[in-house]
């Protein structure tokens, strides 16, 4: 069990959580960050599902890597990728209908999400399956976490709201002169939010700053 | 062994498609009765939208509250009860079985008819549902939506904004389908023409088409004076 949590692997598991994070560090998955975050409920259930498809192909792949041929070994990767992704989407389509109307295109876009595919060659087909479970795991979160900040501000400013709740509708706050942020709701503002979580990021990890 | 002779590769490419074919055609049969069932219960919420019916929770409950009839149209134009249950292929039904559907809507006390709507946008697929009042000619609500239009222009065709514009225009005009969606700013037969979206002008004109050709289908149905 020790051996099961050792330094390393925790550290395999939480750096793409902080100062490795996918999204801002990388900069890797950004379209369906910029896509899937106007509202919180679609970025959260894209997040899980980018976690749960990184997981399980980073464990498959991982599970296969010394019997995959080496001159098909990306087909083999999508194929795993797509089966997963495929699953994902008929299972949302089953018991979170509205969620899989709202993600559209996206939730099949996964297949061609940069992390993916980085993570495959880069760790799966190297490592072992627990390690690679985790490094699916710790990428997938890092990606939602930025998801769910991107999608918080978003929401809140753009349509006053949070998971659908009202936050900011109130009369007394409108004749305090606020309104709802429209722009927010564009796909650009979540490119600006992602440079300032960013900005936010280099700024208290000089580790992180080019010379 | 060798993984990476020719064999082997075309051998494990195989297998793993096999493999992966028959847990895909699994997953797909296990959860299709699941999914169809939302696929309904999400007509049926189009269906009520188009009554200004939306926001709500219970779906099915409220759609059996609201909706007192699916009727297939006659030839003479008159309506007979459909038969074969609840079904979200309006488009199909039309064109392969010629069976065309009104729905008998009972809206605080009041007859509405909502008639199902198809057509092409810019991208792919557009449809809708059109509320009529009891004169059949009347609208008393719409509801549009899209399979992939431009989000911000032709997408807008899916905003309350749009939609409530058809409000209160008549269908018909001297027996012929007269409502239109022209362009932005340039409604000039208030009572038939509703203001496109600028920027989603092949959207629009889908918009336009459909309501044309699909009403048109329907106008033994519309021109029928009923005797009740």
């Amino acid at each position: 069990m020790a051996e099961l949590f050792s330094k390393k692997n925790k550290e395999v598991f939480l750096a793409p959580l902080g100062l490795n994070n996918p999204v801002t560090v990388q900069v890797l998955g950004i379209c369906s960050a910029l896509a899937v975050t106007s509202k919180l409920e679609p970025a959260i259930v894209m997040g899980l599902s980018v976690t749960i498809i990184t997981a399980f192909s980073n464990l498959v792949i991982s599970l296969i890597r010394k019997s995959v041929p080496n001159r098909i070994r990306i087909i083999v990767q999508l194929v795993v990728v797509a089966a997963l992704v495929t699953i994902v989407s008929e299972i949302l389509k089953a018991y979170a209908y509205d969620v899989s109307v709202q993600l559209s295109v996206y939730v099949g876009l996964i297949i061609t999400n940069c992390i993916l595919m980085g993570r495959l060659e880069a760790f799966a087909m190297q490592n072992g399956p627990w390690e690679s479970f985790l490094d699916g795991v710790g990428n997938g979160l890092g990606y939602a976490k930025i998801l769910v900040i991107v999608a918080f501000f978003r929401e809140l400013l753009g349509s006053g709201t949070l998971l659908g709740f009202n936050i900011l509708n109130y009369e007394w706050i409108k004749n305090l002169g606020y309104l709802n942020n429209g722009l927010m709701l564009m796909p650009p503002m979540a490119l600006i939010i992602c440079a300032c979580i960013i900005w936010y990021q280099r700024a208290h990890h000089k580790e992180l700053q080019e010379n | 062994m060798n993984t990476n002779s020719n064999t082997y590769t075309i051998i494990y490419a195989s297998v793993m498609v096999v493999i992966v074919a028959f847990l895909l055609a699994f997953v797909s049969s296990a959860l299709k009765s699941k999914q169809d069932k939302n696929i309904e219960l999400d007509t049926k919420k189009q269906i009520l939208s188009a009554l200004n019916v939306r926001d709500i929770k219970d779906a099915d409950a409220e759609y059996n509250k609201i909706i007192k009839a699916d009727m297939l149209l006659n030839q003479d134009g008159s309506l007979s009860e459909n038969a074969q249950g609840f079904t979200t292929a309006f488009e199909k039904e039309a064109k392969e079985n010629n069976r065309l559907h009104v729905f008998v809507a009972d809206v605080n006390g009041e007859k509405k008819y909502v008639v199902p709507v198809y057509g092409a946008g810019l991208w792919g697929a557009i449809w809708g549902y059109v509320a009529l009042n009891a004169d059949k000619n009347t609208i008393y609500g719409t509801y549009f939506s899209h399979a992939s239009e431009t989000p911000g222009l032709g997408a807008e065709i899916a905003t309350d904004h749009f939609q409530s514009e058809f409000k209160d225009k008549k269908v018909m005009n001297n027996d012929k389908v007269a409502l239109s969606v022209v362009k932005n700013g340039h409604v000039t037969d208030a009572a038939h023409e509703v203001d496109g979206i600028s920027g989603g002008t092949i959207t629009s004109n889908g918009v336009d088409a459909m309501l044309k050709a699909c009403l048109e289908s329907y106008n033994s149905f519309l021109t029928k004076n009923e005797e009740e």
